[in-house]
């Protein structure tokens, strides 16, 4: 575990630029420092169910299943399931991301994963109430609206910008 | 507060269910959690530490200043910024929207702070480039930032 986290690029170049602003500028480094460790309990507060439903997802649901429900040939039905799970959860873009990876390892279709990963975070519907008593019907009506739209716009245009290749390499990488 | 109870009160009753089903299975599925979790770690870490940095360049009086109703388009690619690169639970960003609101924010740079805040996320394309590759990632977070936009003008349309 430690040769993980010093492995990494993105960690380490972090990592360097919060010692460069310790030293020459200990107010702020020390301000950022304290900020990160208060939005700790809260990222892991909500990753940790996450991260048992992918362990659960993946003993026990085996990819032929998976393929069958959202894979290649799941057609107009895949997607909407897709689009109905990510709307009746509301699961924040970082808790998502290692979901994708997960389903990818599956076989679902790619456009499918990003109709989830998109609906989930743009459509929420379980925060609904909440953002309609925040900041009114009409607000939340179009803000959802314009959201559907681009959850659309990007399953439709998704398998259109790859090339096979790159296609093939992302599902590679998930296995 | 509601929807986190309600993921763990079913993540909770799944692992009974598993358990009782399959005890051996249920433990290899979260051995798998585990290492889901340490896998990304170093990920995680870096995030965080770069929104606190992010955060700790942002005081409140300038955060009222970008997203103030006299801020016109640039303050509407500040929000949009400042909703991109950091990270909020929506719990979190409604009340302040609200609290901002109220203190002369303008209504279409809250809407583009909260759609960009939820849709957007710079600080985690490398994590999302990881999984669906650069190409996906960075279309996926350029269309939700465009449409930020688009919601946000309809909305300065229709509202004020």
């Amino acid at each position: 575990m430690k040769k993980n986290l010093l492995h990494d690029p993105f960690l380490i170049t972090v990592l360097g630029i919060t010692l460069l602003l310790l030293i020459f500028n200990p107010r702020i480094g020390e301000k950022s420092l304290a900020l990160s460790w208060n939005n700790l309990p809260s990222i892991i507060f909500m990753l940790t169910p996450i991260f048992i439903f992918m362990g659960l997802l993946d003993v026990w649901v085996p990819k032929e299943t998976m393929i069958r429900i959202m894979g290649e040939h799941s057609k107009g039905r895949g997607a909407l399931i897709a689009l109905l799970l990510g709307a009746i959860t509301a699961v924040p873009l970082y808790g998502l991301l290692p979901m994708t990876g997960m389903l990818l390892k599956k076989g679902c279709k790619l456009s499918n994963i990003l109709i989830f990963l998109c609906s989930s975070s743009s459509l929420r519907i379980p925060l609904f109430l909440f953002e309609v008593s925040s900041l009114g019907w009409q607000f939340t009506l179009i803000q959802f609206l314009t959201s559907l739209i681009a959850v659309l716009v990007i399953a439709l245009l998704v398998e259109k910008i790859l090339t096979e290749k790159e296609r093939t390499d992302i599902y590679n990488r998930a296995q | 507060m509601i929807f986190p109870v309600i993921m763990y009160v079913l993540a909770i009753l799944l692992l009974i269910i598993s358990f009782t089903k399959d005890a051996p299975k249920t433990i290899l599925a979260l051995k798998k959690a585990l290492n889901i979790f340490v896998g990304l770690l170093p990920q995680f870490i870096a995030i965080l530490l770069l929104v606190g940095m992010i955060l700790a360049f942002l005081n409140p009086k300038t955060i009222e200043a970008i997203i103030g109703s006299q801020s016109g388009l640039p303050g509407l690619i500040l929000s949009a910024l400042t909703g991109s690169f950091t990270i909020m639970p929506v719990l979190i960003a409604f009340p302040i929207a609200v609290e901002l609101l109220k203190n002369g924010a303008g209504l279409m740079q809250m809407a583009v702070f909260i759609s960009t805040l939820t849709t957007v996320g710079f600080m985690t394309i490398p994590l999302e480039a990881k999984y669906l590759g650069m190409k996906v990632a960075l279309f996926r977070n350029c269309v939700f930032f465009i449409f930020s936009f688009i919601s946000a003008w309809i909305i300065g349309m229709i509202l004020s």
